[in-house]
């Protein structure tokens, strides 16, 4: 079973696509519920406190805004931990402020710096590109090997 | 300084969507609650949401997947359901992650397309593999086209 970095890190299509061919998708809805489920001080409403843009120094420079250096303390460590990655380029849905836009740039940056395999598509828009869509996730994930 | 105390430490909670031209939302919702245990189920406009301990979560999640294959999905979740930091009714409009979900599920039937292709390759029925997708960043402007709408723009 290896461990895939989704991008966008939210997408249920990925996500199920990742699990159902047998292997571990890595979203943002782990670094969020480990946050989530830890006992502490009340930091509402991710419970990302301001220890965590000092985390994100692994990932980003102190020049860069805190908001993108908090995001980056809860997708780093996932990149860290990925062994391979599926992005979707034309994620409409990944769209959001300035730190969200930086955020998405560093995390495809970061990806591609680590040379794990990465499979890289665009949304299926008719039904003809989700077959060939699914089968592109099919055939790389069975490529990884390690399968369960 | 207020103190944090988690609900539900120790639990996972998944999303479990149902885009099918052979079952509603309710209908997964019944089936979820025959298999529930100990596990807790919450009903939604788009499926359900299944929270306990992670085997008990992989193991309901695995019956209800075999029910429609190709039409059920299923995507972690961070918050436990109707966490007041998340769920709507606390909250007003909707909910954070909705215009995601909702972006996805626009485009879900292609993905079920390629799942139903896929089981069909299996049983034998289909031996055409499909073509890989073209490559995924659209077409760019050449430079020499640039330089002439440049050139054309310059008194």
């Amino acid at each position: 079973m290896v461990k895939v970095f989704i991008y966008p890190a939210t997408s249920l299509i990925l996500s199920d696509l990742v699990a159902r061919f047998g292997h571990t998708p890595l979203g943002s809805a782990l670094g969020i519920r480990e946050r989530i489920q830890t006992p502490g001080l009340e930091s509402p409403p991710l419970q990302i406190s301001p220890e965590e843009p000092k985390k994100g120094l692994k990932y980003a420079a102190v020049e860069v805004p805190s908001g993108v250096r908090g995001r980056m303390s809860v997708y780093g460590p996932l990149i860290d931990e990925a062994e391979a990655a599926i992005i979707i380029n034309d994620a409409d849905l990944a769209f959001g402020c300035m730190g969200c836009a930086r955020t998405n740039e560093l995390i495809i940056f970061l990806i591609k710096k680590r040379k794990i395999p990465v499979l890289e598509l665009t949304y299926p828009k008719d039904e003809q590109e989700g077959i060939e869509f699914v089968a592109a996730i099919k055939k790389f994930l069975d490529g990884l090997g390690g399968k369960k | 300084m207020t103190i944090y105390h988690p609900r539900y430490r120790g639990t996972v909670t998944k999303y479990v969507f149902i885009e099918s031209p052979d079952m509603t939302p309710a209908d997964l919702a019944i089936q979820a609650y025959e298999i529930a245990g100990g596990a807790m189920i919450k009903e939604t406009c788009f499926g359900i949401m299944v929270t306990g301990s992670e085997e008990e979560v992989i193991s309901i999640i695995g019956k209800l997947r075999a029910l429609d294959p190709s039409h059920i999905f299923v995507k972690d979740r961070g918050f436990p359901p109707g966490d007041p930091r998340r769920c709507r009714a606390n909250l007003g409009g909707a909910r954070p992650g909705f215009f995601g979900h909702e972006f996805e599920m626009c485009r879900i039937r292609n993905v079920s397309a390629g799942l139903e292709r896929l089981a069909a390759e299996e049983r034998g029925e289909v031996s055409e593999a499909p073509a890989p997708p073209e490559k995924s960043r659209g077409k760019r402007l050449d430079v020499e086209k640039l330089k002439k709408i440049i050139a054309k723009q310059v008194p």
